[in-house]
């Protein structure tokens, strides 16, 4: 089975199986019944998990646009996990809000096997049919509680803008194939490679609009205008599936063309990313500062994460390879369970993510006021959570690459961020509540999938190495 | 020459169909306008020995889905924007339209620079025999269900997604009859 | 050289010619044809049997004033009707209506019959239909009046919906010809089984036939499917606000559309110009029987179908016809498969 040339291709059929038969459960549903529907795409995610771990180290190809090498089965992985975390934190949150779960499972699906997809796409085409697949599906879920005025604004938003980004990306595909007369990032690479001394003004522009259509998935600023309001519109549940699943996929298919394809120009592209880096980093911070509605605080984090993501991949020498995916697998595991806590906290018709809902949250849900401060810290980049070590790992990569300015800039901005979190920890800890109304009970699975998200964070704090390792070793196939 | 002429004529077409297709008022003329500039593209399709590419750029594009623009523009009865008589009021007004404006005015001048200060192209761009046979039917299956298989196969992926959230944004639920 | 220029130029102008006639010839058949299936006489006062009525029609809307409402689309009103006859004249120019012919040994060397023999035809065709719907729906919404704007939504949809069964149930004859000239299809269709058979597609292809029938009869909005019309709901429909020559040019497009449809269905099913003990040199003539037969179907359907209901068409487009057009091709391309495995 693990011989022939569509070996690559199985995570991804797993989960667009998982997919369809959420789809078709839901075609038979009968009205009113309850379904576990969720169980259908546990049990697809938990298959895509296993064949890309026997997959490991194969490098198996498919169709030579699919390669399942370690750095894209390190990804799937990642988000893997994410799927998971977020089909667990679901079931309770789709039935409180009325949210049709066949649909919603269907999309977390659809959009999940398109971000796979492009973390092992070796195809520009394929990439952006990844990236389409996987934004439309997030388009839909940002705006699937139609009865919320914002949700529909924010997917709204969501959608005119990625439309407009995409077009970016197709433009860049077009002018790379222009250059190089194929999609195929290897030949590009070789290409490129034989050609690196010339000074070609279109690759350039293709890089530069390849690299608007990436940054703005990313939401690196100045492409994040779209982020605050499409993460605060959207259910806290799909808030924490895109801040995550997007974001690693995007950054995954980045860091394949850019390291790999467009190499030998990286004298060129390195500026572009220092400027874009430094920029990301100040601006989710500094604005993040102001903000009193929680999804909205963390929207701006996220953008600031990825900044430092975006000096990960400038600074990619020995000690930054690992420290990309590994700051990648932190951001997810740590992301989620912030917004895993939003989620299980809010009711129906109130999303209770202001920063005032959380006063006193310590003496009413004890549990989950842990859990969120943990999270909190880990995105603050505090000792003994697994944020910690992910920016020390950037940090140190910055400095011995040289890029001194960066690596300031990232101390800095952590610290400031550090600000913000700990009010949300203070607010918790020592504030009485003001609003009336208790936060909803919360379900077994709910807190299982947060323990195993807190669980994760302290891990990859306290034993990094082995992931580390392991992140090293599968970023390396890439170049 | 009247090869290189057609060109110019089909060239001049799109753009200037493209370019009127965002300075109308009404949302009717902007479609039919933009039908105008598929149907140029089209013909520089047939300039290109490509009218398998070309047909399809006709029945796809100006035959299918812009007539579901239409569609919507009809149903939608959407108002002329009579506020702005001017087509230039828009930019006139906001500060931040006007740097989207000196944005595109940049990216117009880069590509403009970057085009035409190419001399050649490096790629390999012969698809190696005679550009009749290579953009034939047969051939352009051929490749599509052999090189462009995944791609191809993950397309269908993406329609489904599309229709599954045009059903779930528009489509009726069970707890809202 | 020069010659066979002005032979080509003589038959587009010849194919031109018909197919302007052709309207008025299937106004006057309609006529007679539906007055005999109501049991009277039809037309009768003008000319021998009633045979220049046309004349005295074209003559009458000639004269008449050219309206256009106060808050009429001035362009578009104006564009609608032209819209739709060009597209229809265009589509017939890949339509090939005969073999090599030497007109009965007038010329020394024999012509191909027909306007242009582009390589995917066929697709040239389906194309150039599918612009003719902006007439009618530009029509509709230029009007500025609710019958009108109503016509014009109802035709987009219908066309929209039937293009895909008529395109699917055409996928299944590129299947088994190979090709996508329309040339080519009627030739692979030369030859007979066990001797008399005539191997014509509508053999292998009944259930394709009936869909692309069906479906062309919608394309072309003609009645069971003439919603965008329907007298008794929507006045005339999209054409309601339009007089004169105006006016005249959508029946004119209908008409030659139906021309274009019966064509193409000859071509694709019924063998062309072949046709059992005719020699192909005059196979011209078989083509234009069928394709007065299959004219003549379609005026016998709007005189006995009555029209259905909007929502039952719409249901019947997307729920029966379009999953029978692709079961029928999943069935073609199986057998195809088996067969030339």
């Amino acid at each position: 089975m693990f011989n022939s040339s569509f070996d690559a291709v199985i995570p991804i059929v797993c989960v667009v199986l998982a997919a369809l038969a959420a789809m078709a459960a839901e075609a038979f549903r009968g009205k009113g019944e309850r379904m576990p529907i969720g169980l259908l795409g546990l049990v697809g995610l938990v298959a895509a998990g296993v064949s890309s771990a026997l997959l490991w180290n194969r490098n198996a190809a498919s169709f030579g646009v699919l390669v399942a090498d370690n750095f894209g089965l390190f990804v799937t992985g990642i988000l893997v996990v994410v799927g998971i975390l977020t089909i667990l934190f679901s079931s309770e949150v789709l039935e409180r809000d009325g949210i049709p779960a066949g649909e919603y499972y269907a999309l977390m699906l659809f959009s999940l096997s398109g971000m796979i997809m492009m973390a092992m796409a070796n195809d520009l085409l394929v990439v952006f049919v990844a990236l389409e697949i996987m934004s439309i599906a997030v388009y839909v879920l940002t705006g699937i509680r139609r009865d919320k005025p914002e949700a529909t604004e924010a997917s709204f938003k969501y959608f005119l803008l990625g439309a407009f980004s995409s077009a970016f990306f197709l433009y860049g595909i077009a002018f790379t194939f222009g250059v190089a007369g194929t999609t195929r990032l290897d030949a590009i690479g070789e290409l490129m490679a034989a050609q690196a001394m010339v000074d070609n003004p279109l690759v350039l522009l293709a890089m530069g609009l390849l690299m608007v259509g990436f940054c703005f998935k990313i939401s690196v600023v100045p492409f994040h205008m779209w982020t605050p309001d499409a993460y605060q519109g959207a259910p806290a549940i799909v808030t924490g599936f895109m801040s995550t699943g997007v974001k690693a996929a995007a950054f995954a298919a980045f860091a394949r063309v850019f390291l790999s394809a467009f190499e030998p120009y990286i004298a060129d592209w390195a500026p572009a990313i220092w400027v874009l880096a430094a920029l990301t980093m100040i601006v989710g911070t500094v604005v993040g500062v102001a903000q009193v509605n929680l999804k909205r605080m963390l929207a701006y984090s996220s953008i600031a994460h990825g900044g430092y993501l975006l000096v990960g991949l400038l600074s990619a020498n020995e000690v930054g390879k690992a420290a990309i995916l590994f700051y990648l697998a932190a951001y997810a595991v740590t992301n989620l369970a912030a917004f895993g806590v939003i989620a299980v906290l809010g009711a129906r018709d109130q999303g209770n993510d202001e920063l005032r809902d959380y006063a006193g949250l310590w003496h009413s849900r004890p549990a989950l006021a842990t859990l969120m401060t943990v999270s909190l810290l880990s995105l603050g980049g505090l000792p003994p959570t697994a944020g910690f070590i992910g920016k020390w790992y950037i940090f140190a990569a910055a400095v011995s690459a040289g890029y001194y300015g960066l690596a300031i800039i990232g101390v800095l901005t952590s610290v400031i961020s550090v600000f913000f979190y700990l009010r949300v920890v203070v607010m918790m800890f020592m504030k009485d509540r003001e609003v009336a109304g208790m936060p909803a009970q919360v379900s077994g699975l709910g807190m299982a999938a947060l323990a195993v998200a807190i669980a994760a964070i302290f891990y990859l704090g306290i034993l990094p190495t082995q992931v580390l390792d392991l992140a090293a070793r599968s970023i390396s196939t890439i170049f | 020459m009247p090869e290189t002429l057609q060109f110019y004529l089909f060239a001049a077409l799109a753009i200037g169909a493209s370019a009127l297709v965002i300075g109308q008022r009404n949302p009717m003329h902007s479609v039919l306008l933009l039908i105008a500039s598929f149907g140029a593209l089209a013909g520089l399709y047939v300039l290109l020995d490509a009218p398998f590419v070309a047909v399809a750029q006709i029945i796809i594009y100006a035959g299918a889905i812009m007539v579901l623009f239409l569609f919507v523009v009809m149903l939608l009865n959407a108002p002329q924007e009579d506020a702005h008589k001017d087509p230039f009021a828009l930019v006139r007004q906001s500060g931040l339209t006007r740097v989207g404006a000196v944005l595109a005015l940049l990216l117009l001048l880069q590509l403009s620079w970057a085009l035409l200060s190419v001399s050649g192209l490096a790629g390999p761009v012969d698809a190696g025999g005679d550009a009749a046979v290579v953009s034939s039917v047969p051939e352009l299956g051929r490749v599509l269900f052999t090189d462009y298989m995944f791609a191809f196969e993950a397309t269908s992926v993406l329609i489904l997604v599309a229709m599954v959230g045009a059903v779930v944004l528009a489509g009726r639920r069970e707890n809202e009859e | 050289m020069e010659l066979r220029l002005l032979v080509q130029l003589g038959i587009i102008g010849l194919a031109f010619f018909m197919l302007i006639n052709a309207s008025a010839v299937l106004v006057l058949a309609e006529r007679k044809i539906m007055a005999a299936i109501q049991q009277r006489y039809g037309p009768y006062l003008v000319g021998p049997h009633g045979m220049l009525q046309p004349l005295a029609d074209i003559l009458k809307l000639l004269m008449k004033e050219e309206l256009r409402p106060k808050e009429a689309d001035k362009w578009l009103f104006t564009l609608a009707p032209v819209i739709a006859v060009t597209a229809a004249f265009t589509a017939f120019a890949t339509v090939p209506f005969g073999a090599e012919t030497t007109f009965f040994g007038l010329l020394d060397e024999p012509v191909k019959l027909g306007i242009a023999d582009v390589n995917v035809g066929l697709l040239v065709v389906f194309a150039v239909t599918s612009m003719g719907v902006y007439g009618i729906v530009l029509a509709g919404w230029a009007s500025n009046s609710k019958y009108s704007l109503l016509g014009g939504l109802r035709s987009s949809a219908q066309m929209i919906s039937y293009e895909l069964s008529y395109a699917t149930a055409l996928a299944s004859v590129v299947l088994l010809s190979g090709s996508l000239s329309l040339r080519e299809i009627v030739n692979a269709q030369e030859g007979y089984w066990f001797g008399f058979i005539p191997q014509w597609y509508l053999f292998l292809q009944p259930l394709g036939f009936i869909i692309y029938g069906i479906a062309g009869v919608a394309e072309t909005n003609r009645a069971p499917f003439d919603f965008p019309e329907a007298e008794q709901e929507l006045v005339s429909g999209y054409n309601t606000e339009y007089s004169s020559v105006r006016f005249a040019l959508f029946p004119q497009a209908e008409y030659i559309n139906m021309v274009t449809m019966s064509a193409v269905a000859t071509n694709l099913y019924l063998g062309g110009w072949h046709f059992p003990f005719v020699p192909v040199e005059y196979g011209w003539i078989a083509f234009l029987a069928k394709v007065g037969f299959l004219l003549f179907a379609y005026i016998w359907i709007r005189w006995t179908v009555p029209r259905y209901r909007y929502d039952q068409l719409m249901q019947f487009g997307w729920k029966w016809l379009l999953p029978a057009a692709v079961i029928n091709l999943l069935i073609t391309a199986a057998v195809f498969l088996y067969f030339n495995a």
